[in-house]
């Protein structure tokens, strides 16, 4: 018996392909995943003259640009369209797959890589976006990194880390009833903070989590960048297996045989020593809403705004007082009861099919009286929502039912929030002009989006 | 990439927490061309009204801050995106280095690969460093990065802490893929011995 080992230890080591004497490990990358803004990454090897080395586990994908209304026609902003024809170009030129605007599997990356069994337990996954922890919900070690970083991994198919330090984040309990993955990420960020795991690379473990379907550690892995950390992932276990098995590219017959006994081992060892520990209990989690412009700015629905004289100190208190002031909101008012002009569904976060179904199962009982947008996370997810029927409660409901992408959660594609205007979002940003210059984002679980629809409010949908 | 050894230079001292990627560089300019460099991006909805015309409230539009080529920050500047275009409009602009007590981690890595040192300093040492730049603006200061050292405006000097790979390679301004390349042979034998102990991945 070997020293006992995290899972990020244990893929780390699998990885790497050398080690330098300054520390850094060049570490190999099972799937590079592409999206529209990895075009400059593309732009730069072309200039270099470089091949693409691996274009078998390199993917591209159209998530940021494309309408939700109009396809398959694509942008009609014509720079826009003039990058996704790059992106095509490029990745037929070198062999690389491409999920196209028009493709039955488009969908954003980080919702249709797992549902195509591209993102497996135990592999080494890069991409040029923020919120690649998603694939970590699949025990993956999944990196965000930039463009120069992209360029790097088109070119070697590897990228320079060095050693991270590791955080376990334990959430034992069960989430009472009412509440999500969204609601329980929303506490951990308002607890550790902005900055509370930056650096890290965090496991999360415990029930809780272990409880959590296989879309709920998505959403929880999805907003690890929001903690600050470098990655984020959950051993795999029977939830993984059962979601993995049978996905049009996960490995079949003996190959599967093979990888579950991989990742049987990959869950870390006993005595496994983290660099930092985090406990947490989930019974205390109520629905939250954010109400400032960081995601850690939030409270319970059935909380409060804080009161100037909640500040620690004056800085602090000039903060509060900005964010407010750019949220159009007053000191210690309560949060439910928000008045807000528009709602979105979707993202990367929140946009898979069980997300769906919390909001369906809620607008079935209603008219929205604002304007409210449903994006799925891909065609896939769409067509299963249909096959149950959630698109006509949806409609019925007055609820706009789109083609799948970002959309609203960046604004790029042009479904943008006016300026002044509120939303609710079941996106991870609320930074200031997330959605558009002046918009004001209240973060918040599918459910909860649904029901500020139907009453033009935030509201406690635990009261119905 | 531009190498960084030392500089001396006018800074700016912004003094919020979690300045995030979507101030540094707006989503909707993200599709823009880098032939025209992305300067005028930066900060863009603060440093700008709707019209286009200038915040004077906003730091670096006031006379003596316009030429900072140093930025002072709080904690967890560059939070956010993934996005190497808030870099770029960083270093667009002429900031050469960025000082405060913690970043926001892709952007930390991406300030590496475009020669903008993310250095990493106390931050007792980062809020007095900042007061003295409200107190005296214009004033500069100086970063020696062989020596980790910073100089504040009162002359006072500070060692700063950064990882050895990280100061070699700002130092000497090098390519990271012809560097990888050097070891093309390893990522090749890796990859035979990955197919056989991990086929399923593939
Ligand atoms: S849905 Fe939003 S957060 Fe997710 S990849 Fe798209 S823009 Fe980024």
């Amino acid at each position: 018996m070997g020293k006992p080992r995290t899972i990020i230890e244990k893929i780390w080591r699998a990885h790497a392909i050398h080690e330098n004497d300054r520390g850094e490990t060049l570490l190999f990358v099972d799937r590079h995943y592409l999206e529209e803004a990895s075009v400059f990454a593309f732009e730069d090897l072309r200039q270099a003259k470089r091949p693409v080395r691996r274009p078998d586990l390199t993917y591209a994908v159209a998530d940021h640009l494309v309408p939700t209304r109009g396809r398959p026609a694509g942008p009609s902003d014509p720079e826009l369209s003039d990058v996704l024809a790059r992106m095509r170009r490029y990745t037929s030129e070198s062999g690389v797959e491409m999920y196209d605007q028009d493709d039955p599997r488009q969908g954003i990356i980080h919702v249709i890589a797992p549902e195509l069994g591209l993102s497996l337990p135990g592999a080494v996954i890069a991409c040029g976006d923020s919120h690649t922890a998603t694939h970590g919900a699949l025990g993956a070690l999944a990196l965000s990194i930039g463009a120069s970083e992209a360029t790097h991994v088109l070119a070697t198919q590897s990228l320079w880390q060095s050693a991270q330090p590791t955080l376990r984040l334990t959430v034992e309990g069960a989430l009472p009833p009412g509440t999500v993955a969204k609601d329980l990420m929303l506490t951990i960020i308002a607890r550790i903070g902005n900055a509370g795991a930056v650096g890290h690379i965090v496991e999360y473990a415990g029930s809780a989590i272990r409880g959590l379907s296989m879309e709920g550690r998505m959403t929880l892995c999805n907003m690890s960048a929001e903690a600050g950390a470098r990655a984020g992932l959950i051993a795999p276990d029977q939830t993984t297996f059962d979601y993995v098995a049978a996905r049009p590219h996960a490995p079949k017959g003996d190959a599967w045989r093979a990888a579950l006994a991989h990742w049987r081992e990959l869950p870390s060892d006993e005595g496994a020593a983290f660099d930092k520990e985090i406990r947490l209990d989930a019974g205390d989690v109520a629905p939250r809403v954010t109400w400032g412009t960081s995601p850690e700015e939030s409270a319970p629905v059935d909380g409060h705004v804080p009161a100037l004289d909640e500040a620690a100190d004056a800085d602090q208190q000039q903060r509060l007082q900005a964010a407010l002031d750019y949220m159009g909101l007053e000191p210690g008012m309560a949060v439910s009861g928000i008045k807000v002009d528009r709602v979105f569904i979707g993202s990367c976060t929140n946009s898979r099919i069980e997300d769906l179904r919390a909001a369906a199962e809620v607008a079935a009982s209603g008219k929205a009286v604002i304007p409210v947008m449903v994006v799925p996370g891909s065609g896939s997810v769409k067509r299963q929502a249909e096959a149950e029927g959630l698109d006509r409660i949806f409609l019925s409901a007055g609820f706009e039912w789109l083609d799948a992408g970002c959309s609203m959660c960046v604004g790029m594609n042009g479904d943008r929030v006016a300026p002044g205007q509120r939303c609710a979002s079941t996106s991870n940003r609320n930074f200031v002009g997330r959605q558009g210059p002046g918009a004001r984002t209240h973060l918040m679980s599918p459910a909860m989006a649904a029901g500020a629809a139907l009453h033009g409010r935030i509201t406690d949908i635990r009261k119905g | 990439m531009q190498r960084f050894e030392k500089l001396t230079a006018p800074a700016a001292p912004i003094d919020e927490k979690n300045i995030d990627t979507d101030q540094l560089a707006p989503a909707r300019f993200l599709m823009n061309s880098r032939a025209d460099g992305y300067a005028q991006y930066l900060f863009h909805d603060r440093r700008f009204d709707a019209e286009g015309k200038e915040k004077t409230d906003f730091i670096l539009n006031q006379a003596p801050f316009r030429a900072a080529r140093i930025v002072v920050a709080d904690d967890n500047f560059g939070s956010g995106s993934s996005r190497e275009h808030a870099v770029w409009a960083l270093v667009d602009y002429g900031i050469r280095a960025v000082i405060a007590p913690s970043f926001g981690p892709i952007l930390f890595v991406n300030s590496l690969k475009n020669g903008l040192l993310p250095l990493v300093i106390d931050a007792e040492i980062a809020a007095d460093l900042r007061r003295q730049l409200h107190a005296a603006p214009g004033s500069e200061i100086a970063i020696d990065l062989e020596r980790q050292e910073v100089t504040g405006p009162d002359g006072a000097r500070h060692i700063f802490e950064i990882a050895p790979a990280h100061r070699h390679r700002l130092l000497e301004g090098l390519d990271d893929i012809d560097l990888t390349l050097a070891h093309a042979d390893k990522i090749t034998e890796f990859e035979k011995r990955h197919a056989a102990s991990c086929g399923w991945l593939f």
